[in-house]
């Protein structure tokens, strides 16, 4: 316990509870759990971290350390032995090297290797080199030995704007290039940085990965649509859009479905843990989504380009109800006239058929005149 | 043994006949066929009580889609078909909630879908057993595998719930059927009932609903009309409603006590009971072709089959 005062020297006690309450409700964990989550915070493990930078623009590790709540940045920071990041380490050159060499021999199968920006593939990776080495070599060293390998943002994820065709690199995503270690995805353009702190808590504290969606996302962070969430909704279902920047409807914080959103189709929490801790994302100060965690949309398609809503639900209106002005149906007096005339047809018909000659009769008697 | 004569055959045969007709059918009849089953599954919707967020109609879709062949419905103003717009009850809408307003102050939500009759009419209709009614549940379920598409149902239906997929290549019926083979079989409870905030749709047994529905309007005198709409319509139908105006303006249609099934069928299956009215009209038109052939065997006897004469 006394290790721990130094490392939570800058916080109040009750500033660490709530961070832990916050990253706890961020997993989607239940309330009970907060204490388990608290004390591996406490706790002194420290989880080695690798941390690779290739085709990127660093936005990722800036989102994490621009968190305006830096107390649970550098707390899970101290949790973590972050051994080798490009941009925050003190050490350069061939002492940077050898540091990360020195960890991966000493961690081996024990640390967690996080990737950030797209790996270059095409005429032999060279388009990305770090410390003499491309980066397909670099990942594949240090993605041996590790126990699980975290692909923070877009670019990690699936490729980003580098992949985006013709993609004259070749770039790929860390999952396209590693089959044999467990790839948990953090994909955004940035990723809001707690999904990637809790995911490292969520390790910490239970030693698994999270649960994890079909394109290899944290289910707690992206698990549902951003439509689903998003503060504007209710003009959504009420028909009420900004159909141009600046127009009457986008001043009034209308929905922006029709200047492109593609909330409707991107999974994300953004509307609900929102970015920099102060409440603000893009379609709060009205910038439709670009739908940056999903791989087919981002740099895919147009900003402004309507998406298909496959799973349409009602909107804000009721048809009204129908009190049966359907008519009264037939009065007796016609069913009466009707009838009477139906009869007399008939009647005419058999008194007709009565007094057509019997056709034998009349053939015998032509044979027999 | 004395031949009958034919006047005295006629005689005993219709009487035989009128007899094994008549008799059943007003033992039938005298019986009732009033029984209702109160433990059936059943639905109680309060219309005072629901909110209109339509997350019932939401849920119905999203659960039964793929089972029930739905899919959303456009509406002529939505070109985009951001929305699922249903107008009311269709091929691809089980449940619907539709708005009456008479005035700012006197309005009512009221949500549609299959009553789930004790006695039901498009059960008896249908010619091939494609709908049919469960026994232990009460589920009045559509089978696609029977259907033949005659869409008696349609017409038989006194709350005009059956819906026809005219616009499809392999047209279905819809209609709720408790999301039996979904929500009900994965949770014990409808997904309309299962997401509903307020409580303005419970599920559960017929006998437990009509208590609900009595406690609700004895703790709110004043608030509702002073009848549980299904509990007698029609014989009694395991979907309820509680309102607070009148049932007629909401689109339920002020209907007898009498399940005309019950009476149509007793009819039906009286006069077909143990095949006595086909072997009765049968055995009478054999005995008249019989009859007339030894007429014309006795009229041609004597004369030798020679110059034969002609009718009269």
């Amino acid at each position: 316990m006394d290790t721990n005062i130094g490392m939570r020297s800058e916080l109040s006690r009750r500033d660490f509870v709530k961070g832990c309450v916050t990253l706890t409700a961020f997993m989607g964990l239940p309330h009970a759990l907060v204490g388990k989550v608290q004390e591996t915070a406490e706790s002194d493990r420290r989880l080695p971290v690798i941390w690779l930078h290739f085709q990127e623009c660093t936005g990722c590790s800036e989102s994490l350390l621009r968190s305006s709540h830096p107390t649970i940045a550098s707390l899970i920071l101290d949790k973590i032995s972050l051994d080798y990041h490009e941009t925050l380490m003190a050490g350069s050159g061939e002492q940077a090297e050898k540091s990360m060499h020195d960890c991966i021999t000493a961690n081996k199968g024990k640390y967690v290797l996080v990737v950030e920006g797209a790996i270059p593939t095409a005429e032999n990776g060279i388009f990305c080199k770090v410390g003499g080495r491309t980066a397909v070599d670099s990942l594949a060293a240090a993605a041996k030995d590790a126990l699980a390998i975290i692909s923070i943002g877009t670019c990690a994820s699936y490729g980003g704007i580098q992949a985006v065709p013709p993609n004259p690199t070749g770039a790929v995503g860390v999952g396209a290039l590693v089959k044999d270690k467990p790839i948990v995805n953090i994909p955004g353009c940035p990723p809001n940085p707690y999904a990637f702190l809790s995911t490292v808590l969520y390790y910490l504290t239970f030693n698994k990965l999270p649960a994890l969606d079909a394109l290899g996302r944290p289910k707690f962070a992206y698990g549902r649509r951003i439509h689903e969430h998003c503060e504007r909704r209710p003009h959504f279902d009420a028909g009420r859009f900004a159909r141009a920047y600046g127009d009457e409807g986008h001043a009034q914080g209308y929905c922006l479905y029709q200047l492109g959103c593609k909330g409707p189709v991107t999974f994300a929490n953004c509307p609900v843990q929102r970015f920099n801790d102060v409440g603000a994302w893009p379609v709060s100060i009205g910038h439709p989504c670009i739908g940056c965690t999903e791989p087919d949309i981002l740099f895919k398609t147009s900003i402004a380009e309507k998406v298909q809503i496959h799973e349409p639900t009602p909107f804000d209106g009721y048809p009204p109800v129908d009190t049966g002005k359907k008519g009264k149906g037939a009065s007796p007096l016609t069913t009466a006239v009707v009838g009477l005339a139906a009869g007399v047809a008939l009647g005419a018909g058999a008194m007709m058929a009565k007094n057509l000659p019997d056709s034998a009769a009349a053939s015998k008697d032509k044979k027999n005149p | 043994m004395k031949p009958l004569s034919r006047r005295n055959f006629l005689k005993t045969a219709g009487s035989c006949a009128g007899l094994l007709t008549v008799a059943p059918v007003t033992c039938a009849l005298a019986s009732g066929g009033t029984d209702v089953n109160n433990d059936e599954l059943g639905m109680l919707y309060d219309a005072t009580r629901c909110v209109g967020c339509k997350a019932c109609m939401a849920a119905c879709k999203r659960t039964n889609n793929d089972h029930g062949n739905l899919e959303p419905e456009t509406a002529k103003f939505d070109p985009d078909g951001i929305w699922d717009a249903p107008e009311d009850l269709s091929g691809n809408t089980r449940t619907v909630i539709k708005l009456y307003k008479e005035s700012p102050a006197s309005w009512s939500y009221v949500k549609y879908s299959c009553m789930h009759c004790q006695k039901p009419s498009c059960v008896s209709a249908c010619p091939v057993g494609a709908l049919s009614k469960d026994k232990q549940t009460g589920i009045v379920s559509y089978d696609k595998t029977l259907c033949i598409g005659c869409r008696y149902c349609q017409i038989a239906c006194p709350f005009n719930i059956p819906k026809f997929q005219w616009d499809r290549t392999m047209p279905q019926i819809v209609k709720c059927n408790f999301c039996k083979d979904t929500c009900l079989k994965e949770k014990g409870i409808t997904a309309c009932a299962d997401v509903c905030p307020v409580k303005a749709i419970v599920f559960g047994k017929r006998k437990d609903l009509l208590t609900e529905a009595r406690r609700r309007m004895k703790d709110h005198p004043g608030r509702y009309v002073d009848t549980v709409y299904g509990e007698h319509e029609v014989g009694g139908v395991n979907h309820l409603y509680l309102a607070g105006v009148p049932f007629t303006k909401l689109g339920l249609a002020d209907l007898p006590a009498d399940a005309p099934a019950v009476f149509s069928e007793k009819i039906h299956h009286t006069i077909y009971k143990g095949f006595i009215a086909p072997i009765a009209l049968y055995s009478a038109l054999c005995f008249v072709a019989l009859r007339n052939a030894r007429k014309q065997e006795s009229h041609q006897a004597p004369h030798d089959g020679g110059s034969r004469k002609g009718k009269t």
